[in-house]
């Protein structure tokens, strides 16, 4: 098994889900309270991932990330290297791609948290960002913590996004699945099933740890 | 100190109903004011409004000289701010945090000596000491109810409201912590305004009443007035027929009281644990009406009265005595005609031991 490519998808995995823990928190939120009109519009546009096929995704990302492009331009004047076929540009399609993995189950544990108790933490006199981390946070955890592992699984597997912005360049873009689809076609279909297997493996206990953690019922 | 609160709320509803509720009442420490109606008359929106947790469409509201929301100025002043205690008709208490937690969390200002030492006097006010290491869930309901007391008394609020306090408890429980809650209440030095559609949960806590219905105040008053003489149809269906007498326990035999209202004497059936005032609830429909003087009967009370009014409800008369208190009976249109009812007549109304409902007065 390529061990660089293991040690690069984790990394991109483990990344991709700790920005968006900081970044779907509070976009999950937002989502779980608010009542303005437009909201299905913003929530159709954190679901688009999940229905839409990951070359188109990734040929936006591409085109938006390439030299030509302000933000590519933008991009290079600033780190005086592409953010296309490079590990940062890798890392920002990723986010993106898992978005929904994240959100969607954040929200859905955020907003089962009972009103009235955000409510009561109100009337104590706590601010609505306390309320947050010492009422919310605390009860919508199981939920939480599911999405981040859902996410990690996710970004770890992914190919099809992962290929259109990365390439395949050892160390810095090729990760599991495109070491796998490498092996293939180089005929090597031990290393190609030793990978698959592990990933196999891995996705199958994340989904078992999900599930256990929604079972769990809320202490009290 | 009375602070005076002045509401004018003003609200609609997504099914296009509408409440539009003006009340100007001083509060008195020490003191509740239930806001007393039919479910959907706006009582718990009210509440909500004067806590912070709702903004009403229109009007203002004033505590105490402080604006806490005026929709012509723009003012909102949020929940954390107005310094209210509320208890929710549910409890809502933290299913994560043990009791200590829970009645400590709106402490977050104090240092943490000061932060137990509050704690574990509200907690001792309110007889929770021994559970502030449990865990909310393992709790009965009235216990929850008094952590939840606790909680929002914690922070010492300037005023207290409760929504629908006993609801959630089941029937014996209610009974037994009817009359805790209100002394409670009455020591606690602060005013409260309960919301409550229960009659006899009025009566038990409330000094003052405002009646709403149809998304209205239609009378403020002191609670014996408000149910004993109802200034309209409609406030009348909302409280019931029902006379309300302040009466004073006189002395109490063979599972019987006897109770003083006014000149008269009244006998009932021994609730226990009746302290010395109570108010003495006789249905109107259950005071039967004779030409004086009655002739022997099993009823044990037997008053004598002077009619004063007589209002046609129906097929039923409504007819107000005077028996040196008012006392208000229902008989029907052909049984007024045969006792020959009119303003000034002497009568003879009977009513029966068991009818006489005592309730402890708030």
């Amino acid at each position: 098994m390529d061990l660089q490519a293991l040690r690069l998808s984790f990394t991109l995995a483990a990344l991709t889900t700790v920005v968006l823990l900081v970044v779907g928190l509070p976009l999950a939120s937002w989502l779980a309270t608010s009542r303005w009109r437009w909201k299905p519009v913003i929530e159709a546009v954190v679901a688009l991932p999940l229905v839409l096929p990951p070359t188109v995704l990734g040929f936006y990302l591409l085109v938006a990330m390439g030299p030509r492009s302000p933000v590519g331009q933008a991009w290079i004047a600033t780190f005086g290297r592409p953010l296309a076929f490079s590990f940062e540009g890798l890392l920002v399609a990723s986010i993106l791609y898992s978005l929904p993995f994240a959100v969607q189950p954040f929200a859905a544990s955020l907003s089962s948290v009972d009103r009235r108790l955000v409510e009561a933490s109100h009337t104590l006199g706590v601010s609505r960002l306390g309320t947050f981390f010492r009422v919310t946070l605390p009860l919508a955890l199981p939920g939480i913590v599911a999405g981040a592992v859902l996410t990690f699984a996710h970004a770890l597997g992914e190919f099809g996004v992962v290929l259109m912005v990365g390439g395949n360049i050892a160390g810095e873009t090729r990760t599991l699945s495109i070491a796998i689809f490498d092996s293939v076609e180089q005929l090597d279909y031990a290393t190609a099933g030793r990978t698959a297997l592990f990933l196999l493996t891995v996705s199958f206990l994340v989904l078992v740890v999900t599930y256990a953690l929604r079972r769990r019922p809320v202490a009290g | 100190m009375t602070v005076r609160l002045v509401l004018d709320v003003q609200r609609t509803f997504a099914g296009g109903s509408s409440i539009h509720v003006r009340l100007d009442e001083p509060l008195v420490p020490g003191e509740v004011l239930v806001l007393f109606g039919p479910s959907g008359a706006g009582k718990s929106t009210v509440l909500r409004a004067v806590a912070g947790l709702d903004r009403p469409d229109g009007g203002a509201i004033r505590f105490d000289g402080e604006t806490w929301f005026d929709a012509a100025a723009g003012v909102h002043v949020p929940p954390q701010r107005r310094r209210v205690g509320f208890l929710f008709q549910d409890l809502a208490l933290f299913p994560h945090l043990s009791v200590e937690g829970n009645v400590g969390f709106g402490l977050g200002h104090l240092v943490r000596e000061d932060r137990r030492d509050r704690v574990g006097e509200t907690a001792r006010m309110l007889r929770v000491e021994e559970l502030l290491g449990r865990r909310t869930g393992t709790l009965s309901g009235g216990e929850r109810q008094r952590v939840a007391l606790a909680r929002a008394l914690a922070p010492r609020p300037r005023l207290l409201l409760l929504d629908e306090p006993l609801s959630a408890l089941d029937a014996p429980l209610r009974e037994s912590l009817r009359g805790e809650l209100g002394a409670l209440l009455r020591r606690l030095g602060i005013p409260s305004i309960v919301v409550t559609h229960d009659r006899t949960e009025a009566l038990a806590l409330g000094s003052r009443i405002a009646v709403l219905a149809g998304g209205a105040v239609r009378q403020v008053g002191r609670v014996e007035e408000v149910f004993g003489a109802p200034v309209d149809l409609e406030v009348a269906r909302v409280v019931g027929t029902e006379n309300v007498i302040p009466v004073r326990v006189v002395s109490r035999e063979e599972g019987l009281v006897i109770v003083e209202a006014g000149p008269a004497r009244l006998v009932s059936v021994d609730p226990g644990g009746l302290p010395g005032e109570a108010f003495a609830c006789i249905r109107a429909e259950e005071v039967v009406l004779e030409g004086a003087p009655a002739g022997a009967t099993s009823a044990r009370n037997h008053l004598r009265g002077k009619v004063i009014r007589l209002v046609n409800e129906g097929p039923l008369v409504r007819v107000t005595l005077d028996c040196g208190f008012p006392l208000v009976a229902l008989v029907t249109r052909s049984g007024a005609r045969d006792l020959g009812l009119a303003p000034g007549r002497e009568v003879s109304a009977l009513v029966k031991a068991p009818a006489v409902r005592l309730v402890p007065r708030g």
